[in-house]
């Protein structure tokens, strides 16, 4: 069966590439595109370590086709922050420690990115709620919990 | 080494991990984020039955596959020479790892793997699977431990006689182990006892849960040099392990350690880098072969389903005379499983003068055991624990008081054998006892539950190399994958010796061929022994630094001291820095490098007490966590943050077994919840915050007092929980998990049982 030919926005790029039927967008960022920030956990959309955000909605990548990508804006780990400043929610990770393996991070910080765009002052509730979707399996969340608090202090411009 | 207090400004402090920038943008590599120019993906074939002979393998149809590159079957793999491989925690038997990567004659368990493709796409590879044809002789299976132990059992290996039973078994059995810990006179001792309490319980198979797969990348060159890349608790074991497998030398495999996306103990062994030798020996390309999530549940080493016995009497006093305790463990396929650890730390936290402990080590039809985070001590403090609970109830003690009676301190003799050293057991209990959460009011349906843990710890070989830069910056080099943040414990240590920040400390993680020999990241060992090498291995390049001021001061070397990133004269206020001399260093003798390689011995048992509140919801059985607290003796907090990860970390482990994680089967021997959404693992909504106390009692055989820390915080949680549902429901639930379902069961049936008078 021929590829299909998909052109989408990756990160703020245009991007194209050829792609199976049956092939993940997660696929296609780690083995096509090489954007292996996003990782794969499960592959059931359990896990949520493949979080990306497409057109402004959080998605596992593991559950989307490749040629659902078409015309969409994906955003990846790798197009969080800037080279000269990580975003706030990336440097309250760092600062309250609220990763081990950091495996599950790039998924944990997409996720809470997505929140805080949507909900700039969620509640710890709301938090660990939309952060329901992302297993992490060192941290017991409690630190990544207080790192998105942080983030969300920071970017409203409270010191936390 | 020997702790000495001292003034300290970085130990202690909460500075930036040194790979976080790279772990919260995406950059760091993880195993499968490696690929390599003409790499070949490999898929493995997986036994669809629990217990079968295998009568033929033909593999034409798959190797005539376009796009196919190597085949690979158990025939592929030459039995190597009986031997033990130890691996931190756990000893691997060589033998049953080979039958283990790929099946020979017979199938143990639902995944086993029966052979492995490597082809020029994922696609072709799995397409490939399906060509290879299998002939299975179905044999009845056996998953439960006490029906394993059966006369009538179903028999995994026929020459599998009883170990540590007099007189040698005649006939084979799925028992392949007895182990007996024992001290005293426990007839006397129940004489003694004014209240006896017997209890029976059951714990089902867990898995550790991280969330990377496995993952490897090798390339097997045309004379005989070989790498891997892979992500493990320890490269050394990968190379030793595929060396062994393959009959390599040793210097003819070079393990590159990825990142690694927890391990918990399930990565301190092979399940794909030797078949992934194979292939890329096999095609003459490089394979990268990794698992899926359902894989990983299927045939990775899960942690042991246990059925226990613990009998405990007490004197009026709260004085605990006696314990005798029975515990049976799931080794799954292979012998090996952790119920040594069940049977010498189950009694640990106490000082308990008469103890009888048995534990048997049964093979089933599950993938074989391995290690799992305190390996066997949760399924023993569950069972101990919850008694010592309705004990403390009986007599009307607090139960923490009643714990405090009965602690091991400093002189008491193990039950496995040594004397204690200093030991934070009363410590964290008593820390427990004032803290808010343990005088809090509870509402209905609420109760609090308290528990304890203990364990051991371990040292080991660890080598680390502390390279001075001209610049003044230190290249820190070091040999054991960064689970939780010990590049950022270790780079603090070598920064506290220096007197220097930690920030100039760049720590790197080598392969095989960069540095010697380091045991695996596992046993809560690194920040304890790797952390000695690195104290070591930088007083080495202080005391070089040290020469090479002399030198250019044209002094006695003992007129030279170090003291705040520099040389001082000690009769004289001229001081070098650390830039100052290594720019000198081409003149003065050379590069300048300290070196250490240690077998670290000494390392301090970690106790530790939990807190927990619960609310039991009587119309659906669900329980929830209300608040959690942990105390535990760290020994010395290097960076406060990742100790405090550790115990929230090893809580809420706890936590998924005890409410919701188990491995399930059908009639068929297959497990039925391969996946995360039925492997249910807790998510952040399940969880409260989980606050963790650090009580540093030091340990006196490491410079700055630690203790491993990561370990002890999975210990207490089942029993806790298990002690807590009685306090708020007046329910005793002695099968794990504690899900709903089972939940409401009980309380119906405590209901009726109330209603029947």
């Amino acid at each position: 069966m021929a590829k299909s030919h998909v052109s989408t926005t990756v990160n703020g790029d245009p991007v194209e590439f050829l792609c199976d039927a049956p092939e993940t967008m997660l696929d296609v960022l780690r083995n096509t595109l090489g954007l292996t920030g996003t990782k794969e956990g499960c592959g059931t959309g359990d896990c949520g370590a493949c979080s990306i955000i497409v057109d402004g909605r959080v998605v596992c990548g593991c559950l989307m086709l490749a040629v659902e990508a078409t015309g969409k804006q994906v955003t990846t780990i790798e197009g969080i922050g800037a080279p000269d400043r990580l975003h706030p929610v990336q440097q309250a990770f760092l600062e309250d420690a609220a990763l081990q393996c950091g495996f599950c991070t790039p998924g944990f910080i997409v996720a809470a990115k997505a929140l805080l765009d949507r909900n700039p002052d969620p509640s710890e509730t709301e938090i660990r709620y939309w952060l329901a979707g992302n297993l992490c399996r060192c941290t017991g969340y409690d630190k990544i919990v207080r790192a998105v608090q942080h983030a969300a202090a920071e970017m409203k411009g409270q010191p936390a | 080494m020997t702790y000495e207090p001292k003034n300290l400004r970085v130990v202690g402090t909460r500075p930036i991990r040194h790979d976080g920038a790279d772990k919260v943008t995406g950059r760091a590599n993880y195993a499968s984020d490696f690929t390599l120019p003409g790499m070949l993906w490999g898929r493995v074939l997986r036994s669809p039955h629990a217990h079968t002979r295998v009568i033929s393998i033909n593999t034409d149809k798959a190797r005539a596959l376009p796009g196919v590159k190597a085949v690979i079957t158990g025939a592929d793999l030459t039995l190597p020479p009986p031997g033990i491989t130890q691996a931190g925690e756990s000893a691997i038997n060589t033998q049953h790892l080979a039958k283990n990567l790929l099946a020979r004659d017979k199938v143990f368990y639902d995944g086993h793997p029966v052979a492995a493709v490597a082809a020029i796409s994922e696609a072709i590879a799995q397409q490939a699977l399906g060509l290879i044809e299998v002939v299975y002789e179905v044999l009845p299976h056996v998953i439960d431990v006490d029906e394993a132990m059966r006369d009538d059992a179903p028999l995994l290996h026929d020459d599998l006689f009883t170990e540590g039973v007099e007189p040698k078994p005649e006939k084979p059995s799925n028992i392949a182990k007895r182990i007996f810990v024992g001290k005293g006179d426990i007839a006397k001792g129940f004489a003694e006892a004014d209240i006896v309490i017997e209890r029976s319980f059951t714990t089902k198979a867990v898995h550790q849960g991280y969330i990377e797969p496995q993952g490897v990348v090798a390339n097997y060159a045309e004379d005989g040099q070989a790498m891997v890349w892979c992500s493990s608790q320890g490269q050394f074991l990968i190379r030793d392990l595929c060396i062994t497998m393959l009959g390599m030398e040793a210097s003819s495999l070079k393990v590159i350690p990825a990142e690694i996306g927890g391990g918990f103990g399930g990565k301190t062994t092979v399940y794909l880098e030797p078949l992934a030798l194979m292939l890329s020996k096999a095609a003459g390309r490089p394979v990268k072969l990794t698992m899926t999530r359902g894989e990983v549940l299927r045939a990775t080493g899960p942690h042991s389903g246990s059925s226990m016995t613990a009998k405990i009497g007490a004197m009026k006093d709260g004085t605990i005379t006696t314990a005798e305790v029975v515990i049976k463990f799931q080794a799954g396929a292979f012998p090996g499983s952790p119920v040594g650890a069940a049977v010498m730390f189950c009694s640990a936290p106490y000082d308990i003068p008469n103890l009888s402990i048995t534990g048997y080590d049964v093979v089933v039809n599950i993938p074989k055991i391995h290690a799992y985070r305190a390996p066997g001590a949760p399924n023993g403090a569950f069972a101990f624990e919850t008694v010592l609970d309705e004990l403390a109830r009986e007599l009307k003690m607090d139960p923490i008081d009643f714990r405090a009676k009965n602690s091991a301190v400093e002189g008491s003799k193990s039950p496995y054998g040594p004397t204690h050293g200093p030991i934070g057991g009363i410590e964290c209990l008593s820390s427990a006892k004032n803290h808010p959460h343990y005088k809090a009011n509870l509402g209905p349906n609420q109760g609090r539950g308290v528990a304890s843990g203990f364990w051991i710890n371990i040292g080991g070989q660890s080598a680390a190399t502390v390279v001075v830069n001209r610049d003044g910056t230190i290249s820190l080099v070091e040999g054991c994958p960064d689970i939780g943040g010990t590049r950022a414990s270790l780079a603090m240590m070598c920064a506290e010796v220096l007197g220097i920040v930690a920030e100039k400390v760049r720590p790197s993680i080598v392969d095989t061929t960069a540095i010697a020999f380091n045991d695996v990241t596992g046993g809560s060992r690194v920040t304890f022994a790797t952390g000695i090498a690195v104290v070591q291995a930088t007083e080495d390049a202080v005391r070089q630094m040290r020469e090479r001021a002399a030198k250019m001061w044209d002094i006695e070397v003992d007129q030279v001291g170090w003291r705040d990133g520099a040389a001082q004269e000690l009769n004289g206020n001229r001081s070098l820095t650390i830039s100052q001399i290594a720019q000198k260093a081409a003149k003065t003798g050379g590069q300048i490098m300290g070196h250490a390689s240690i077998n670290a011995h000494g390392a301090g048992p970690s106790l530790t007490t939990h807190l927990c509140d619960v609310e039991v919801d009587r119309e659906t059985g669900k329980i929830t966590i209300l608040r959690y607290t942990t105390f535990q003796d760290a020994g010395k907090a290097v960076h406060p943050s990742y100790v405090e990860g550790q115990m929230q970390g090893g809580a809420a482990q706890g936590i998924g077994w005890a409410l919701n994680e188990e491995y399930i089967h059908d009639a068929q021997g297959r497990l039925e919840n391969a996946g995360f959404l039925d492997y249910r693992m807790p998510v952040a909504s399940d969880l409260p915050m989980i606050d963790a106390v650090i009580i540093e009692v030091p340990n006196p055989n490491h410079p700055f007092g630690v203790r491993g820390v990561g370990e002890a915080p999975i210990v207490p949680p089942l029993a806790a929980i298990a002690n807590a549902i009685y306090d708020a429901t007046g329910v005793r639930m002695r099968d794990l998990p504690f899900s709903p379902p089972k939940v409401l069961a009980a309380l119906e049936a405590a209901g009726k049982a109330k209603a029947n008078g």
